[in-house]
């Protein structure tokens, strides 16, 4: 074991991590805990854009903006929260240009901007051009932006290092952040990282869903460690379903398409959205739509022998604007489906795309132990957190905003706070949690295997918490979950080695998985109304009196060891806007 | 019913007609074994997936000891280059179909770099040659301007192509300079060098000409193309590499 003493870790080098230390190593001696190369991080995937009213094409400015993600999040959006968003967004788009992102422009020479889902005029009037963009592949340009300026500024990368558990020392009755612990893949050598501030930047937990615009890296690592040590998860019960996923692959197509034109068709060619949102059509808010696919399938209006997706139309675009705007998503659909976007319609289906909930911070970044109280020196940013900007639903173009504002402010933070704090004495052992658990993992006789639990685990949350959900189909999760966390403790691995054991993480990361979707279903059950991307058929209503606030799930550990979710709530931020019925 | 449409997919995908394939994978654990061996794996598989997936049917079903990285699946992240069929490819964008499944599939690690286990190689070299070149934009006013510094459609046409690099090293380890003399920059940083040295915003082109007017630099490639077929994001390397050769000829970029 090695001890490493740093005043600031970052755990992910994704956007958020990435962003956050530009700042925080220009601060504080900063190191940067990540499981892939920062390059691999799954900003890269993001596609159609960073939203701020820069109003370079038209009238737009940031209250309107701030108006779309409450509206967009159904109301469950932190709206001091969400006012930070909207403001700080043309700084930080301007932030990127200037350390060099190459965005598409205006023939004026200004950065150029398009439509998106549920971003509007004057609230909610006709769709604005909000989205800055860099064809369609703005995530991909921001990740090398932000990593070639971690290169500049000397950023030391810790690369493909697992973070597998969160140290945390009471402190005069106060839990305080005293580092963390990590796996080198290369060596299997356990690493303790001290430290006065860590952010957790890694990520999200989609790959707990089979049909997924996910990585098979989203495996919810940091939200699992801090959970582990008592720390709550908030509105782990939202999570977005991305309408235009490739028909059973998953494979992200970027509501840019429609921004560009395209359009949904079910079987008859029957332009459907503008039945269920007659102003914004093809443009409303993500879980509209994906609820409109499935209603348009089960009714019978899904295309194929099956039934079973819609398409994507892009036919009446000229091929120079799909060649311009959408090059990549079109490459996906020849790639993989073996189709022509210029001649033919792509097919879809709505994919698990992104989490709402995650580690509760406050606007600076700070993570919550409850509903009020900071954990001194932990922080957390993008969307492993959960501050919460995007409430209920989150807006197209929000997440690559929520990173550059969040990680910039996080960076800062955590790197201000550890040139004024000490080093918070670490746990006696504090390697002791990871050793047992990967000793555990290497040398089980069990006969369970990891690919065949997490099969199962993907297939139960496809079928019973996806897009529509009931008491029942809760409850079948929740049963099989629990079922699955039980057969866990008997699973066992083939590789035993120390030398780049993917196969031993691949086990560590389905027990992340197992967790989450332990506190994503019950945190569903509990919430007996329908708002935003969770969507209850037994109670389709959004009901404001008993569940206008977040939930807040807790690990409660009995005395027999047996292991429960414990729920408590806390009240939503309220500031300019009042709840209203919200339509598209 | 939650939702009825998955099974159906299900259903689908369970008709569609598997066919038995042979990959042929180069194995090398050095925790067991200096030598490096070829192992074969029988596998049922849908002709429309990708190699990856069959190296997890692999992995998951077959032997976890198998080793690779991998992250996204679908040709953005960059993790899964390898040499497949003899040539490099990203193994989650190429499709079994299109490789003739007949066959033995042949999957080995990239060439050039330390291979570590499996079909895992040391990157290191790799991303230090493209730190060599500064990728990052640099420029010299002293005030910042307050709204985003302008540039024409045009001007940020000039450098498009080399934007789409995402690092996967597929070009530079299908380089036969490069397999020869490992000090070569390799394709992938000139193509990062070009990124800055053609936008139109930076004010560094000539120290970065400089560095690749080293013996070490441009003027090593041979122009076999190998990069440019390599490329998984189609972009012209080779031409982007001539790009580069003329600008240190004219000093005009």
């Amino acid at each position: 074991m090695k001890i490493h003493k740093y005043d600031t870790v970052i755990v992910g080098a994704g956007g958020a991590g990435m962003r956050a230390a530009i700042e925080s190593t220009k601060r504080s001696r900063t190191a940067v805990l990540t499981k892939l190369y920062p390059t691999r991080s799954h900003t890269g995937a993001a596609q159609g854009g960073m939203a701020a009213a820069l109003a370079n094409v038209e009238e737009d400015n940031w209250e309107w903006h701030t108006f779309d993600t409450v509206k967009g999040g159904d109301y469950l959006v932190d709206q001091d929260a969400a006012e930070i968003l909207a403001k700080e967004a043309i700084d930080s788009v301007l932030d990127l240009e200037k350390m060099g992102l190459p965005f598409n422009r205006t023939p004026d020479g200004t950065i150029d901007q398009r439509r998106f889902g549920g971003h509007s005029r004057n609230h909610g009037e006709a769709p604005v051009r909000r989205s800055c963009y860099a064809a369609d592949r703005t995530g991909h340009m921001i990740l090398q932006t932000l990593y070639q300026n971690c290169v500049k500024e000397g950023v030391e990368f810790f690369n493909e290092f697992y973070v597998l558990d969160q140290l945390i020392t009471e402190v005069d009755g106060v839990k305080k952040s005293a580092g963390v612990v990590a796996y080198e893949l290369a060596t299997g050598e356990i690493h303790v990282f001290q430290a006065k501030s860590v952010i957790y930047a890694s990520g999200g937990c989609g790959k707990f869903f089979k049909v997924t615009s996910n990585a098979h890296t989203l495996t919810g690592d940091g939200q699992a460690a801090v959970y582990r040590r008592g720390l709550p998860l908030e509105d782990m019960e939202f999570f977005q379903f991305h309408p235009t996923g490739i028909w059973r692959m998953g494979i992200l197509l970027t509501e840019g398409a429609r921004g560009e034109g395209g359009i949904l068709r079910n079987k008859d060619g029957e332009r459907f959205m503008e039945k269920y949102a007659p102003v914004m059509k093809d443009l409303a808010s993500r879980d509209v739509v994906s609820r409109s696919i499935y209603t348009e399938i089960r009714e019978g209006r899904g295309c194929g022998p099956e039934g079973d997706h819609v398409y994507l139309d892009l036919t009446h675009l000229p091929p120079e604007q799909l060649d311009a705007k959408l090059p990549d998503i079109t490459e996906f659909a020849r790639t993989y489906l073996g189709i022509e976007p210029y001649t033919d319609p792509i097919p879809i289906q709505p994919t698990a795309h992104y989490a709402m909930g995650g580690i509760p911070t406050n606007v600076r970044a700070e993570v919550l132990a409850d509903n009020t109280t900071v954990v001194p020196g932990l922080y957390a940013a993008g969307e492993v957190a959960c501050v919460s900007v995007h409430g209920a639903n989150r807006l197209g173009t929000n997440s690559l905003l929520d990173i550059n504002v969040f990680g910039k402010r996080a960076g800062i933070a955590a790197a201000e706070y550890a040139s004024k704090a000490d080093f918070v004495e670490l746990p006696e052992n504090p390697e002791s949690f990871v050793v047992e658990q990967i000793e555990r993992l290497r040398t089980s006789t069990g006969n369970e295997r990891v690919a065949e639990l997490r099969r199962e685990l993907q297939d139960t949350m496809d079928a019973n918490v996806m897009v529509f959900r009931t008491e029942q189909t809760i409850k079948t999760a929740v049963e099989k979950i629990a079922e699955l966390r039980e057969r866990y403790k008997n699973v066992a691995i083939q590789d035993k080695g120390k030398r780049f054991n993917t196969d031993l993480l691949e086990a560590v990361e389905l027990g992340n998985l197992l967790d989450l979707a332990e506190v994503m279903a019950v945190s569903a059950l509990a919430r007996k109304e329908s708002r935003g991307g969770h969507y209850r058929e037994d109670y389709p209503n959004r009901d404001d009196v008993n569940f206008m606030r977040h939930t807040m799930a807790y690990r409660e550990v009995g005395a027999d060891g047996s292991e429960t979710v414990r729920l408590d709530y806390k009240p939503v931020v309220q500031t300019r806007y009042q709840p209203m019925e919200r339509k598209y | 019913m939650a939702t009825p449409v998955l099974d159906k997919v299900e259903a689908q995908s369970a008709a569609s007609p598997y066919i038995t394939v042979t990959f042929r994978v180069r194995r090398f654990n050095p925790e067991v074994s200096d030598e490096a061996t070829w192992e074969d794996f029988q596998l049922e598989i849908d002709p429309k997936e990708r190699v990856l997936d069959g190296l997890h049917k692999i992995k998951w079903d077959l032997d976890g000891t198998l080793t690779f990285r991998r992250s996204c699946a679908h040709g953005i992240c960059g993790s899964d280059a390898m040499r497949i069929n003899g040539r490099n490819r990203l193994a989650c964008k190429t499709l079994i179909k299109d490789i003739n499944p007949e066959k033995p599939i042949t999957v080995e690690p990239i060439k050039g770099l330390t291979v570590l286990k499996d079909l895992v190689v040391d990157m290191e070299p790799f991303f230090q040659a493209y730190r060599d070149v500064m990728p990052f934009l640099i420029t010299k006013e002293t005030n910042e301007p307050t709204r985003e510094r302008l540039q024409s459609p045009e001007d940020r046409a000039l450098f498009d192509d080399t934007t789409k690099c995402i690092l996967c090293a597929a070009c530079t380890s299908s380089c036969p300079v490069f397999w020869n003399d490992g000090q070569y920059f390799g394709p992938a940083a000139i193509v990062n060098a070009h990124r800055f040295i053609f936008d139109s915003r930076d004010e560094a082109g000539e120290q970065r000409l400089e560095i690749l007017n080293d013996k070490d630099g441009v003027w090593r490639c041979r122009t076999t193309f190998n990069c440019t077929d390599a490329c998984p994001r189609g972009i012209e390397v080779t031409k982007a590499i001539a790009e580069v050769k003329r600008a240190l000829i004219t000093r005009r970029f």
